[in-house]
C-alpha cells in the first residue's frame, strides 16, 4: 500500500487530494447520527451498481425474453437469485435511506447558505432514485409490473401539453409494450446512471469542499477527523446495512410472479412501489373536479408544486438564510413528513387483503 | 303439456265470454285508430281483454322469437287481424286456421320450419329438417299412431313465448334441457303407460355429466339430447351407444375399437362403454374399477390367471406406481414452494406427469398393458425428475440460510474489528 502510494506520488501531484482527505473533519454533537445516512445511501447505490452490472450479464430487454431471462437468473445462474434479490431490496433501502437523509438535512437546516446547491443536487438525486425504481420495476416484465407501469404512465400523461408528449415518449407508442420495455431499460441502465453519477460527483465534491454543516442549535465546536475516524464508523454502518440487505434477500427473496399478458384484465388492487404510494393515494382521494378543473390534473399539479417547493427550500426558508430557525418551517416540515407517512400507511392498509 | 293446458283454457274462454270481448273489441278499435301495426292487430287487442288462459299468448309474445322477427298471430293461425269484429277476423274464408290439434302441431310448425326458402328470410342457419327427423323419433312415430302422451313441438319449445335456444330462459337452453325432458319422463302415469322408467333424470343429475352441466353450468357437458338427439330423439341401441360416447370421448373409443374387447362385445351382443360405465348414472371413473381388487370390474369377466386378469393387474400396477411417485414429488415440490423457492421447472414436470397419468388412464381402454404401461412409466420419470428438483430446492434453501449466517458472522467480526480500531484511535 505504501509502495503504491509512493509510486503514484512520484508521478502525479496528489498533495491537494491527500490534504483534503486528511484535514477534513466532521462536527461532533448530539445529532451526528444523522450524518451516516448520506454514506449509507452512497453504499447502497454502490451495491446497486455492482448487482445491476452482474444482472446485465443475463438479462434480455425484450417482451419476449425479459421474464424468461429473469427466471433463468433466479433458477439457473449461480447465486443469480441472491444478486437479483439484493438488487431489488437494496433499491428499497437506498430510497428509504435517501429519504431519511433528506429529512434530517431539512430539520437540521443543512441547506442554508452556502450549501443551497448541495441540497438541490440531493433532491434531484432522490428524484433520480425514484426514476430508477419506476423504470426498474417494469424490467422483469411480470403482470404486476406491467399494469403498474400502465397506471404510472397514464398519470404521467395527465399534465396538459407536456403530459401526452412525455407519456408517448416513455411508452414509445400509445400503450405499454415491447418498445416501452426497451425504453425503460435504456433509461435504467444508461440515462439515469449517467445523470446519477454526474449529480453524485457534484454532490460529494460540494460536501468535500464545504464540509458538513453544523446545526443552528449546536454550540459544541468539537469535531472528529473524517479519515480514518468517521470513515471507520461509516464502514460499520455500511456493514450493518449490507447485513440487513442480505438477511431480507435470503429470508424474503424477490419474487417473479406471472409473465405479463397485455390482453389480460388489470388485476385488482394494483399499487405502485411504496415510495409512490402517497402520490397514488392522493390522486385516488382527490374529488373528480375542483373549481371546475379536473381533479386528477389538480392532484398532479399539487404533487409537481410540492416537488418544486422541495427543490427551492433553501430560498423559501428566509429565516434560515439569516441563520435563524423559524417554527413555521419546522411545522411545515412535520406536516409534509406526516402527510407522506400517513398517506403511505393508509394506502398500504387499504391495499392489503382483508 | 303446458301448451295443451293453455289451449284448453283459450277455447273455453272464447266461448264463455263471447259478448264481452266483442264489445271491447269494438271499443278498442275506435280508441286505437292511430294506425300502428300492433294497434291494427285485432287478435292481440281482443285476446288481451280475456281474464282466462286465452290472454296467455298476448302476455308471452313479448319475448317470442317470432314476434321479435315481425311475425304475428295471422302468420301461423291465419285470419284477418285488420277486421274489427270477431266473425270477420276469424273467418275460415279469410284463411283462419284456428288452434291446431295437438297431434297436428309438428306439421303445423313444419309449414314454415320445413321450408328452406321461407326460413332463409329469417334465419338461414336454422335447419329445416326438424320435422323429417321428428317423424323418425319415438315421439314422432307414436304421435303418428295417435298417442296423446308423446311430445310435440310445443311440449319443449312452448306455444307462444318461444325463445331462442341460446336464451338461458328457453326450455331448450343446454342447462334446461334435462329439466324439460323430465317434465314428461318423470311423470309416473305417462311413463307407466309406455313401460319406461322414471329414474333417468335423477340418475343423470347424480352422474358426472349431470354434475358438470347442472351444478357447474359447464355447457360442454352432455345433456339428454347430446346422446339421444333432439327432434330425432330415440334410444341409441346396443350398436350405436359407442358412437354416441365417441362424440366426445373419441380417443377412448378408437382405443376400444382396436382392442380385443371390441370383437368380444360384438360376439356377446353387449354394448360397448355402457357395460362398465352405465348409461344415465355414469359416475366419475375411479382407478378401483381397474385391476383385480374387490371393486374392480375386470374380474367380473376375467378369471384369475387368465390373460385379461394379468393385463388388468399390470395396468393397475403401472397406474398405482405413477400415482405414488407423483404424490411424493408433489409433496416435496410443495414443501420447497412453501419455503419460498422457485420451483417452476419442477411444477412444469409435475404437470407433465399429471398429463401422463390422465393419458395412461385413457389408454386403459386399449386393454393392452404393453401399450399403456410405457405412458405411465414416462409419467413416473417426469414425477421423479420433479421430486429431485424439489429436493434440490430444499437443499438449496438450507444452503442459503447457512451461507447467510456465515456471512453475518464475518460481518459481525468486521464490525467488532472496526469498533476496536476506532476505540484504539480515539484513546
Amino acid at each position: 500500500m505504501k509502495r503504491l502510494s509512493e509510486f503514484l506520488r512520484a508521478r502525479y501531484e496528489l498533495g491537494g487530494l491527500a490534504d483534503l482527505a486528511t484535514h477534513k473533519t466532521v462536527p461532533l454533537h448530539r445529532h451526528s447520527f444523522w450524518y451516516y445516512w448520506g454514506g449509507m445511501t452512497l453504499a447502497l447505490i454502490g451495491i446497486q451498481f455492482a448487482s445491476g452490472v452482474l444482472l446485465l450479464l443475463y438479462y434480455r430487454p425484450s417482451a419476449g425474453e425479459a421474464f424468461e431471462s429473469v427466471r433463468f437468473i433466479m433458477t439457473k445462474v449461480e447465486f443469480g437469485w441472491l444478486v437479483r434479490s439484493v438488487h431489488a431490496w437494496a433499491a428499497h433501502f437506498a430510497i428509504f435511506s435517501a429519504m431519511v437523509h433528506l429529512a434530517s438535512t431539512f430539520f437540521l437546516k443543512a441547506y442554508r447558505p452556502p450549501r443551497e446547491l448541495t441540497w438541490v443536487s440531493g433532491v434531484l438525486l432522490i428524484f433520480l432514485l425514484m426514476g430508477f425504481g419506476f423504470t426498474g420495476y417494469l424490467l422483469p416484465w411480470n403482470t404486476l409490473a406491467f399494469f403498474a407501469t400502465k397506471v404510472g404512465t397514464e398519470l404521467a400523461g395527465i399534465p396538459p401539453v407536456v403530459g401526452p408528449i412525455l407519456q408517448t415518449f416513455m411508452r414509445g407508442g400509445s400503450d405499454v409494450g415491447d418498445v416501452t420495455l426497451t425504453r425503460f431499460f435504456w433509461l435504467h441502465v444508461a440515462v439515469l446512471p449517467l445523470g446519477l453519477l454526474g449529480l453524485l460527483a457534484g454532490h460529494l465534491a460540494m460536501i468535500q469542499l464545504q464540509g458538513m454543516s453544523r446545526p443552528l442549535s449546536v454550540q459544541d465546536e468539537r469535531s472528529t477527523p473524517f479519515f480514518p475516524n468517521f470513515f471507520l464508523r461509516d464502514l460499520i454502518a455500511w456493514s450493518l446495512i449490507l447485513g440487513a440487505v442480505l438477511c431480507i434477500s435470503v429470508y424474503a427473496p424477490a419474487t417473479l410472479g406471472e409473465k405479463a399478458d397485455p390482453f389480460a384484465p388489470t388485476p385488482a388492487g394494483i399499487q405502485p412501489e411504496w415510495y409512490f404510494l402517497w402520490m397514488f393515494q392522493t390522486l385516488k382521494l382527490f374529488p373528480g373536479h375542483v373549481l371546475g378543473i379536473e381533479g386528477e390534473l389538480v392532484a398532479v399539479g399539487f404533487t409537481g408544486l410540492a416537488g418544486l417547493a422541495l427543490l427551492l427550500v433553501p430560498w423559501l426558508d428566509r429565516p434560515a438564510r439569516r441563520g435563524q430557525s423559524h417554527w413555521l418551517t419546522m411545522l411545515l416540515g412535520f406536516i409534509a413528513v406526516g402527510y407522506v407517512v400517513g398517506m403511505t400507511g393508509y394506502a398500504l392498509w387499504i391495499g392489503k387483503p382483508h | 303439456m303446458l301448451a295443451r293446458g293453455e289451449g284448453r283454457g283459450a277455447r273455453s274462454g272464447v266461448h264463455g265470454t263471447l259478448l264481452a270481448p266483442s264489445f271491447l273489441l269494438l271499443a278498442s278499435c275506435l280508441l286505437l285508430a292511430s294506425g300502428t301495426a300492433e294497434a291494427a292487430n285485432s287478435c292481440v287487442e281482443c285476446h288481451r281483454q280475456f281474464e282466462s288462459g286465452a290472454s296467455a299468448p298476448t302476455q308471452a309474445m313479448g319475448h317470442d322469437v317470432h314476434h321479435q322477427r315481425g311475425l304475428s298471430c295471422t302468420d301461423c293461425h291465419g285470419g284477418d287481424p285488420a277486421a274489427t269484429d270477431q266473425e270477420s277476423a276469424m273467418d275460415p274464408a279469410k284463411g283462419f286456421l284456428g288452434r291446431p290439434a295437438r297431434a297436428e302441431v309438428p306439421q303445423f310448425c313444419a309449414r314454415c320450419h320445413g321450408d328452406p326458402a321461407y326460413m332463409r328470410r329469417y334465419n338461414p342457419n336454422l335447419p329445416t329438417d326438424q320435422y323429417a327427423k321428428y317423424l323418425t323419433s319415438q315421439h314422432g312415430k307414436r304421435n303418428s299412431l295417435g298417442d296423446p302422451d308423446v311430445a310435440v313441438c310445443t311440449s319443449c319449445h312452448d306455444a307462444h313465448g318461444i325463445r331462442s335456444k341460446k336464451d338461458p330462459l328457453s326450455p331448450v337452453f343446454q342447462t334446461n334441457i334435462p329439466g324439460t325432458c323430465a317434465t314428461c319422463h318423470t311423470d309416473a302415469a305417462i311413463m307407466e303407460r309406455h313401460g319406461l322408467p322414471v329414474t333417468q333424470h335423477w340418475e343423470y343429475a347424480q352422474s358426472v355429466h349431470g354434475q358438470a352441466l347442472l351444478l357447474r353450468g359447464d355447457r360442454a357437458a352432455p345433456h339428454c339430447a347430446s346422446c339421444h338427439g333432439s327432434h330425432e330423439a330415440a334410444r341409441p341401441g346396443v350398436i350405436a351407444i359407442g358412437n354416441v360416447c365417441a362424440q366426445c370421448h373419441s380417443l377412448t373409443r378408437d382405443l376400444f375399437a382396436k382392442s380385443p374387447h371390441k370383437a368380444a362385445h360384438e360376439a356377446l351382443g353387449l354394448p360397448e362403454c355402457e357395460v362398465c360405465h352405465g348409461n344415465h348414472l355414469i359416475k366419475r371413473p375411479s382407478d378401483e374399477m381397474l385391476g383385480t381388487g374387490p371393486n374392480a370390474l375386470c374380474v367380473t369377466c376375467h378369471e384369475a390367471g387368465s390373460t385379461g386378469f394379468v393385463t388388468a393387474e399390470r395396468m393397475r400396477g403401472a397406474i398405482e406406481r405413477l400415482k405414488s411417485e407423483l404424490a411424493g414429488a408433489e409433496a416435496t415440490v410443495k414443501q420447497a414452494a412453501r419455503l419460498g423457492m422457485d420451483v417452476s421447472e419442477a411444477e412444469f414436470a409435475l404437470h407433465e406427469a399429471d398429463g401422463k397419468l390422465t393419458q395412461a388412464r385413457t389408454y386403459v381402454h386399449s386393454f393392452s398393458a404393453d401399450t399403456m404401461a410405457p405412458i405411465a412409466e414416462e409419467g413416473e420419470r417426469q414425477a421423479r425428475f420433479a421430486g429431485e428438483q424439489g429436493k434440490q430446492a430444499i437443499h438449496e434453501f438450507h444452503f442459503r440460510r447457512q451461507g447467510l449466517w456465515i456471512t453475518l458472522t464475518i460481518l459481525a467480526l468486521v464490525v467488532i474489528g472496526l469498533w476496536l480500531k476506532i476505540r484504539e484511535l480515539e484513546h
